[in-house]
């Protein structure tokens, strides 16, 4: 008998444009022990699902329509708030997805920590302590004793994870919700939750229920995976089944439109090569299959004359910060975000930066473009030096060398529509004549990124994070740049979204023999986007050179490390995984 | 969603906010509400002035104290002057007041709020010390300091009142660029080659509107009470002329006796005040494209 078991559930929302059906009529079980990957992309209804189950839908808008969810012959969508709120924390645990904002911060880890023992067990806080500690260690925080009166700002996000974890397994519950509990982390630390994960699931016996967007860290974990999409579940299975053998369009597509370390794709296959969404006159969707084209065109080869020059050098790139001491005293220690970086770029290449966070991949491109004043160093662009030159004598400078930045809700200002955005660049620097012409201009624009003209007197908020960063990308494109730094360009991105970008990134590479510096934590999106990559840590770049080159003979033990910490999906991994 | 126009019209923020605005009933009535208000003072400011009439508020001291009626709408004062004229022409110096005073610390205070907390840093330290100290002067002294060497004179008022209400306001609007200009909009701007004037006042302003909007909507009537006060002190505008704070001041005392004294004047304040709150709310609703569907 499975321990949970969630029939038909139907979690509406009703606003004033109309019902939203995020979840609609789904089915799923789990078995004791077992982990349950729940993968869609945003919107397809994954979290509503789990909130639903723990009562957290906010009521109204949202409503239970329809459903039920049987654990121990008790339905969890009609039992009582008081009977509910017994059971959450106690039995059934959650975490989140970003461990920097779901600690408070004001509190130590020890009362956060033995807070639900306090609640649920009635447990005196000081006799709780040791369980706390215990728990610590259990996800491997060293020095537990010690640390575990530290606040949440003296660790790491990985840590913070753990202890994120270590709270929601101190009362022993059965059932673990983890929603997105890795997407915010670095591929290391991510490889090593995944394996705490594991490890607690074989010592404790718990099941987890793993909710992602990203297939590749479901073949990592999961014993069984439901593909949601658009509010049902399209496809469910044991891993290997899913992987080896997907029935649904929309599996197939999420499936092909990874970028794998070990594929050689120039157009990586879309979501919509394999699905097409048919909306019949009644308002309702119907799901068609299609025979994906995936005739890949010749890679074009990159040849570089003898004598020709980097379109970009940059040589010991130095930024220092400060650590402030006063107002009045400069304190003589700093922070070497970058310390003695050098690159070089050819027209029309793609240099992928790679690195953790807080390595200085950001900061090094910010400051090749100026946007921090690099402390020491030397910038080559072209023919010119860049470092020593006031913001003044840049402006020619930006019009030729631009920026994509990772969060595409965030890098266009809400209040100008979309044609302000678009002309606005071309009007301080005097492109297009007057404003009927760049009007056409940011027409052009948009349909080279792929949206329609029609969406010009629209404003930022009606779009999606996908159609936002093609934005983005049409503002960058805006004053005809040679160069753009593309930093954390698709980090935000669900996978099927990603690639579309990613296919667009590439096709204006071509189109308009653009140079890129590609900065990314995720190695298969470097990988599938480089010629040359440049790996860096603390700062420092440890290993340089050609990007195939690279993923297969890596000489530094970091490159190692990352090109390792990569979910493993393919088909071996996971059988060796599972033993089919 | 309708079909959109092959080559789509221009938009702006201002275009798009007024088009929101002209649907929010409340705000329209509430601007209706207050144009009236406002004509009925000035309007009737301008025809005592124009006519001689302004004696008439010298009042007949056999009449004092007569409750409203049909002689006297709102009844008459300890002068016998009536009261439904005096709120009116009391309108004048409170309006004037709030508004003149409002905008002098909104110039202000959103101009250097805003360049201290872009630029940051010791220029930001220096201008917000500045503002420290202006904080620390008590507030009473500073407008005697004025009268003493410039005689008293009603702009003094302005400038005064302008003077004191700008600090909140810059520290408000410093506070919001700080938080906004680190967002990636801002830096794309830069990297666009935007200056920092643009920056400032192109994308960082219409995004602070919010804050600006309400606390401005509170200045108006806290810069009318301080004129109250400052008539009281016999700093603010000399008798026989009046406004709503001195009005609602002097009402206050023969609440007990003559209830019409505070009632009306205080009605008017308080519509005046309702009404500019709807206005804020909707103008601030109608400058957030998000907030409205279309």
């Amino acid at each position: 008998m499975p321990l949970l078991e969630v029939d038909n559930l139907k979690t509406w929302f009703h606003t004033r444009d109309g019902v939203v059906r995020a979840v609609d009529g789904i089915s799923f079980e789990l078995e004791k022990g077992n982990i349950l990957g729940i993968v869609g992309e945003s919107g397809s209804g994954k979290s509503v699902t789990v909130h639903s189950l723990m009562g957290l839908v906010p009521q109204p808008p949202g409503r239970i329509e329809d459903g039920a969810a049987q654990m121990d012959g008790r339905d969890l969508l009609t039992c009582a708030a008081s009977e509910l709120r017994a059971l959450r924390g106690k039995r059934i645990a959650m975490i989140f997805q970003d461990p920097m904002t779901s600690l408070n911060p004001y509190l130590r880890i020890s009362d956060q920590l033995v807070e639900p023992l306090v609640i649920h067990e009635d447990a005196n806080p000081k006799v709780a302590l040791p369980r706390a500690i215990e728990m610590l260690e259990k996800v491997g925080i060293r020095d537990a004793a010690e640390r575990v009166h530290s606040y949440p700002h003296e660790f790491s996000g990985g840590m913070r994870q753990r202890v994120m974890i270590a709270m929601a397994l101190i009362t022993n519950p059965e059932i673990l919700i983890a929603d997105e509990p890795t997407t915010a982390l670095d591929v290391t630390v991510q490889a090593q939750i995944l394996r705490l994960l594991k490890e607690l699931r074989d010592d404790l016996g718990i099941s987890v229920i793993f909710i992602t967007h990203d297939l590749g860290v479901v073949a990592e974990i999961a014993d069984d995976i439901a593909v949601m999409y658009r509010g049902k579940i399209v496809e469910q299975g044991s891993v290997l089944s899913i992987f080896e053998n997907p029935r649904h369009p929309y599996t197939k597509g999420l499936l092909a439109c990874r970028p794998r370390l070990d594929s050689t794709f120039t157009i990586l296959p879309t979501v919509a090569d394999y699905l097409e969404v048919i909306e019949t006159t009644d308002g309702e969707t119907e799901l068609r299959e299609k025979q994906p084209d995936l005739k890949q065109p010749e890679p074009e080869s990159k040849v570089v004359d003898d004598n020709e020059e980097p379109l970009l050098e940059v040589r010991d790139l130095a930024v220092h910060f400060p650590v402030r001491a006063s107002l009045w005293r400069r304190s003589s220690e700093v922070v070497k975000a970058v310390d003695g970086v050098s690159l070089s770029i050819y027209r029309g290449h793609t240099l992928g930066l790679v690195g953790e966070s807080g390595c200085g991949k950001t900061t090094t491109g910010r400051a090749i473009i100026k946007l921090i004043e690099p402390t020491a160093g030397e910038i080559r662009f072209g023919r010119d030096y860049l470092q020593h030159l006031p913001p003044a004598a840049m402006l020619p400078f930006r019009k030729r060398m631009q920026i994509i930045f990772q969060d595409p809700y965030a890098s266009l200002n809400p209040r100008l529509t979309l044609e302000q955005t678009l002309t606005e660049p071309m009007q301080v620097h005097g492109l297009g004549e007057g404003p009927n012409d760049r009007r056409d201009r940011a027409v052009a624009l948009l349909e080279e990124v792929g949206l329609e003209a029609a969406f010009l007197r629209r404003y930022p908020h009606e779009f999606s994070g996908g159609q936002r960063q093609r934005l983005c990308v049409a503002r960058a494109l805006a004053l005809e740049p040679e160069f753009i730094i593309c930093d954390e360009a698709v980090s935000a991105m669900d996978v099927s979204v990603q690639a579309q970008v990613l296919n667009l990134l590439r096709e204006l590479q071509q189109r308009r023999d653009l140079t890129y510096i590609f900065i990314s934590h995720d190695l298969s999106v470097v990988k599938f986007m480089a010629d040359t990559m440049a790996v860096m840590q603390a700062g420092k770049i440890v290993e340089q050179g050609d990007a195939e080159i690279i993923y297969h003979n890596p000489v530094v033990e970091y490159t190692r490390t990352l090109i390792e910490a990569v979910p493993q999906d393919s088909l071996d991994a996971i059988r060796a995984r599972v033993g089919g | 969603m309708t079909a959109a126009p092959q080559t789509p019209e221009g938009a702006s923020l201002w275009r798009d906010a007024w088009r929101r605005l002209s649907r929010n009933r409340m705000a329209l009535f509430s601007f209706v509400v207050f144009t009236l208000i406002t004509l009925a003072c000035f309007g009737t400011y301008g025809y005592l002035w124009a006519t001689g009439g302004m004696d008439a508020t010298g009042g007949d001291l056999a009449k004092n104290f007569q409750p409203p009626g049909s002689a006297h709408w709102f009844g008459t004062d300890d002068h016998g002057r009536d009261v439904f004229i005096r709120v009116l022409v009391g309108g004048c110096i409170s309006l004037a007041v709030g508004f003149l005073a409002t905008a002098v610390s909104l110039v202000i205070g959103v101009t250097y709020g805003s360049v201290a907390g872009y630029l940051g840093g010791r220029t930001d330290a220096f201008l917000m010390r500045i503002v420290d100290i202006l904080y620390a002067l008590p507030f009473v002294i500073f407008v005697i300091l004025l009268m003493v060497m410039f005689g008293r004179n009603f702009i003094l008022m302005f400038i005064a009142i302008g003077a004191v209400e700008w600090l909140t306001m810059a520290r408000i609007v410093r506070a919001q660029v700080m938080a906004l200009k680190n967002t990636e909009f801002v830096e794309a701007a830069r990297a666009l080659g935007y200056s920092d004037m643009r920056i400032i006042f192109v994308h960082l302003l219409p995004n602070m509107l919010g804050p600006i909007i309400v606390y401005a909507s509170l200045t108006v009537p806290a810069v009318m009470m301080l004129e109250a006060v400052l008539s009281f002190l016999g700093l603010g505008v000399p008798p026989p002329m009046s406004s709503w704070g001195v009005l609602i001041k002097d009402g206050a005392e023969k609440i007990d006796v003559y209830p019409w004294l505070l009632i009306f004047p205080a009605l008017f304040f308080s519509l005046t005040l309702f009404s500019l709150n709807f206005i804020g709310d909707g103008l601030r609703d109608a400058l957030d494209p998000k907030s409205a569907k279309d």
